[in-house]
């Protein structure tokens, strides 16, 4: 089956193609063909991860090259797939919700007059997102990549007609290709320093030291710009909640389970490559991320909207445990994440389609009207908030202890702040995730028309709920995950690194702390010539205390992290109750209290307004000066030339009037004057000639006798 | 009765069609000159035929100078004719009008 | 060089040549004309001198007979007898006159110095083989030279006419020239 693997992407790539040519004439408009297509996907994702379980070893690898570019016998680029653990994982993610959302999509569309359009598009974006997990070179994740932002820009625009929708397909566009402007200067450092764009390839690079230091961490740092965009982090989250402008299903399928993870997967799959203050970038990165977003979805109506940030939110916790060195952490939440929060988009898809509303403040005791709908929903909702039991618990409790664990290690005691701020956005999640159910589901319905008028989804909407409610539960990740994701080793060349970098490495090794289970403890000495996943307890002599006592501290960490966390949820969950169900506390009079702080919230804190007022205003600014420039400096310039070629044409002008022209005219003058002077001889009298010709004869015997 | 003689007697009569083809106004005097011209040639085809060959090329040659002759003297007639008739004069004179 | 035929020949000759001068300087054409028949009747006999005798006779009914006689119907219908224009008027006499003196000169000089291979000239009947010729190997020139004729007689037909059907301009002009 696995051999197979490349099929898995072709198949939609195919069905996108006759989707978009002759989608309109096929029985039921194509539907059928996206799904089916993207279900033999789902089929064969499903035998390859039965393959790679069945191995059950981690560091199980499949990896097939050719040569894809040749120039002379040289291979410039090569092409191919490269299966480990995490590649099955993801394939297994990004079918599932694809085809779950395939399926909703048949409801969820009905009747809209571009239908087998939206099939084609979620048909290509399934390719590029498939194509992106299996591609095995930096170049081919960096086409797909692209792909995958261009089918995002055209499904989030998906209903043009709306002003808003354009608007939000562009801006997602515009700043992806920020980031990933960032992520092509990554690789062309990459490429420019090994001249090689195999992950492998790149890896035994660095390891052999031909990118190394300063310039090392600023290829890491790019690369992860690219992560920033696609997965929304702090400075370029902006796009994500606008594109909740696009379809529900494609806000489930693209911007909640896996093309913003495409980003954390990038992160982790070019792990190895990460010196520690990349790693301490990404980790920053990730708490800004994760903590703003939590406080911004406090103060949002709008149910998308809420579900949007509290995605950013999330894919900061992935980021930032990928850079505390909780790898395995980090993409577990990527695989949990992917599965309840496409359950809650999907289930938000649903209470729109009742109400045709996305105010959460016009709804309210929908769980009688809907109660598939509100008990998958409350099931993703405990999954997302970190309840034991459930998926969400498994991995974001791996997070916090990655980050506590990371900041009882290092020198700098500031770096506690990652456990303390993850810690307390978990309580902020739990609260503004029920504060949602609970203004979505419990109380009395706020405005009765719409209440009357909701209803339960079709069985095409609420299977897909009710799946991926399934997979929200705990017991699907627990055990083999930790064993089969494994931490690979750093392959950065520390030795060549400069000094102020130095004092960095004892930090590095807190970076390269085994992973929660405690089973991978490797010595970053060692790492310059291994390429792959970790190798267990080959570690020296001199180590194996180190490692030993790592272990010991990584079980605290966690246990601790697991008990506050399980607090601060429930304290979370409490005060939302509280507050939104109870009444004990008036949420108006609180609001009222802190005014100009929920102003602040609301308008997102104000980020839009500042891009508007930065980088919009300052390039139309450049662009005026631009302009101005044009039209002075260019277009004198250019009307200077054009005077001085208007100037020349009339020297050339009076060039040709009187020489050329004078030439001519002159040549004519003289044949007619010689004509005129010939004519004389033409005299028409006979004698004349008979005369001339008789001389003529006479003088050329003359001059042949003498 | 010399090859000699006759070609001066030959160069003599063409002298003389020259002369009247030069001198004469009229242009039937003309004709005259350009037959008599003819006959100087004639009697050089005619004398070489008989002093350096047996062969009769020069005689045929003459044949068809004087076919040619008559030929011309018919055409010419004609033209003269319709010359008078036009200009009221057949002077050579009066018919200039090619002249450039 | 004596007999008869050499006297035959210096008045066959002498014949040729004066009646020529005669029509280059006689004032009058019609006497001119007549010169030209004594001419033509000279040539006649240096043909038959020199073996030639249907050329000779050629001579005599082509040129006496025809030509001759349309050159005299061109004077008569060209001029008025009785008016002084009659007579032939000329001009660039002298030298037209040196011109061909000179001319003459040369001609005779290289006629008699080139060194001539001559043979002795035999006399047989040329009749039999001249007609032969001109029905093998001269059959082609003879053919054209007939074709030849036929558009002369047919064209000088057509020129002559009256302007019974008023004949086109441009033939007029090419008649003029």
């Amino acid at each position: 089956m696995i051999r197979y693997a490349y099929i898995i992407p072709l198949l939609p790539l195919l069905s996108f193609f006759i989707n978009i040519a002759v989608g309109k004439r096929l029985p039921r408009k194509g539907d059928w063909l996206c799904l089916g297509t993207i279900a033999i996907g789902l089929a064969m994702s499903i035998g390859i991860f039965y393959e790679v379980f069945r191995a059950y070893d981690p560091n199980f690898r499949y990896h097939v090259v050719f040569p894809w570019l040749t120039v002379g016998d040289r291979a410039l680029f090569n092409a191919g797939i490269l299966i480990d653990n995490v590649t099955a994982v993801m394939l297994l993610v990004v079918t599932i919700v694809s085809t779950l959302v395939h399926l909703f999509s048949i409801g969820y569309m009905h009747g809209d007059p571009r239908y087998s359009r939206f099939f084609a598009y979620l048909s290509i974006f399934s390719f590029s997102m498939l194509g992106l997990v299996l591609a095995e070179s930096f170049l081919f994740i960096y086409i797909f990549w692209e792909l995958v932002g261009l089918s995002s820009y055209l499904l989030i625009g998906f209903w043009f007609e709306k002003k808003s929708a354009s608007d939000a397909g562009k801006k997602a566009f515009i700043v992806n290709r920020v980031g990933d402007f960032g992520f092509l200067i990554g690789i062309l450092i990459i490429y420019a320093t090994c001249g090689v764009l195999g992950y492998d390839q790149v890896f035994l690079a660095i390891g052999e030291g031909k990118l190394s230091g300063t310039l090392l961490t600023l290829a890491g740092i790019g690369v992860f710009c690219g992560a920033i965009g696609k997965s929304a982090q702090f400075p370029l989250h902006v796009w994500l909640p606008d594109a909740m402008e696009g379809p529900t299903p494609v806000s489930a399928l693209i911007h909640a389970a896996t093309m913003v993870a495409a980003g954390v997967y990038l992160v982790g799959r070019v792990y190895p490559m990460f010196t520690p203050d990349a790693f301490l970038f990404i980790a920053y990165f990730g708490l800004i991320t994760l903590f703003l977003t939590a406080t911004i979805a406090l103060a949002q109506n709008d149910i998308k909207k809420v579900l949007a940030y509290s995605t950013c939110s999330q894919l900061g916790y992935m980021i930032m445990g990928l850079g505390v060195g909780g790898y395995t952490a980090g993409l577990a939440h990527l695989s949990t994440h992917a599965a309840f929060k496409a359950c809650l988009f999907l289930g938000s898809g649903s209470v729109i389609h009742a109400v045709h509303s996305q105010d959460i403040q016009e709804m309210g005791g929908l769980r009688k009207k809907m109660p598939i709908t509100f008990v998958t929903f409350l099931i993703a909702t405990l999954a997302i908030s970190g309840v034991p039991g459930f998926s969400g618990f498994y991995s974001k409790d791996m997070i916090l202890g990655a980050a506590l664990e990371f900041g009882m290690k290092s020198e700098n005691p500031l770096h506690m702040i990652f456990f303390i701020g993850a810690l307390f956005t978990a309580g902020l999640t739990a609260f503004y995730m029920f504060r949602l159910v609970i203004l979505t589901f419990f109380g009395a319905p706020k405005d009765h028309h719409k209440f009357d008028h909701a209803h339960e989804s079709p069985p095409s909407m609420w299977v897909p709920l009710v799946i991926l409610a399934g997979l929200s539960f705990s017991f699907w990740y627990s055990g083999w995950f930790g064993t089969l994701i494994q931490k690979p080793m750093s392959v950065a060349n520390l030795a060549g690194m400069s000094a102020p970098a130095k004092v960095a490495t004892k930090e590095h090794a807190a970076v390269m702390a085994p992973a929660p289970h405690g089973e991978a403890a490797s010595a970053p000495a060692e790492a310059p010539h291994a390429a792959g996943p970790a190798v267990h307890g080959e570690t020296r002599e001199g180590a194996a205390h180190d490692a030993e006592h790592d272990a010991h501290l990584a079980h605290t960490a966690h246990t601790y992290a697991m008990y506050s966390s399980v607090a601060v949820g429930t304290l979370g969950i409490f005060l939302a109750f509280v507050v939104f169900s109870f009444g004990w506390i008036n949420p108006d009079r609180v609001v009222n209290a802190v005014k100009p702080l929920h102003t602040f919230l609301q308008n997102k804190w104000y980020f839009d307004e500042l891009y508007e007022a930065t980088v919009i205003d300052g390039s139309k600014a450049l662009s005026r000066g631009l302009a101005w420039f044009d039209l002075h400096v260019v277009d004198g310039l250019v009307n200077l030339s054009a005077q001085v070629g208007v100037f020349v044409s009339f020297l050339v002008g009076k060039f040709d009037d009187y020489v050329v022209d004078g030439a001519v005219n002159g040549l004519a003058s003289a044949t007619t004057g010689s004509g005129s002077l010939l004519r004389r001889l033409q005299t028409g009298k006979l004698y004349h000639y008979v005369f001339v010709l008789a001389g003529g004869a006479l003088i050329i015997f003359l001059i042949k006798a003498f | 009765m010399t090859l000699d003689k006759l070609l001066v007697i030959a160069a003599a009569l063409f002298c003389c069609g020259l002369y009247t083809v030069m001198t004469r106004r009229n242009a039937v005097a003309v004709l005259m000159g350009v037959e008599l011209i003819l006959n100087a040639t004639n009697i050089n085809f005619v004398a070489f035929s008989f002093f350096l060959n047996r062969v009769m090329g020069g005689q045929i040659f003459a044949v068809f100078v004087i076919v040619l002759a008559a030929a011309e003297a018919a055409v010419a007639l004609a033209i003269f004719l319709r010359m008078f008739s036009t200009t009221g004069t057949v002077e050579v004179d009066v018919a200039d009008q090619l002249k450039g | 060089m004596s007999g008869p035929a050499d006297y035959i020949f210096y008045a066959a000759a002498a014949m040729t040549v004066g009646a020529a001068i005669l029509v280059a300087i006689l004032p009058n054409i019609l006497y001119a004309a007549v010169a030209l028949l004594f001419s033509f009747a000279g040539v006649a006999g240096l043909y038959i001198l020199l073996s030639a005798d249907f050329l000779g006779a050629t001579q005599i009914l082509v040129y006496v007979g025809g030509i001759l006689v349309l050159l005299l119907f061109a004077v008569f219908l060209s001029n008025r007898i009785s008016d002084a224009k009659i007579t032939n008027p000329t001009h660039f006499r002298l030298p037209a006159a040196a011109i061909c003196l000179v001319l003459f000169g040369v001609l005779s000089y290289a006629g008699v110095s080139t060194p001539y291979a001559v043979k002795k000239g035999v006399y047989l009947p040329t009749t039999a083989d001249i007609g032969e010729l001109l029905m093998t190997r001269y059959l082609l020139p003879f053919e054209v030279a007939s074709v030849l004729l036929l558009a002369a007689l047919i064209g000088a037909a057509l020129l002559s006419r009256p302007d019974r059907a008023a004949p086109e301009k441009g033939e007029m002009e090419e008649g003029k020239g």
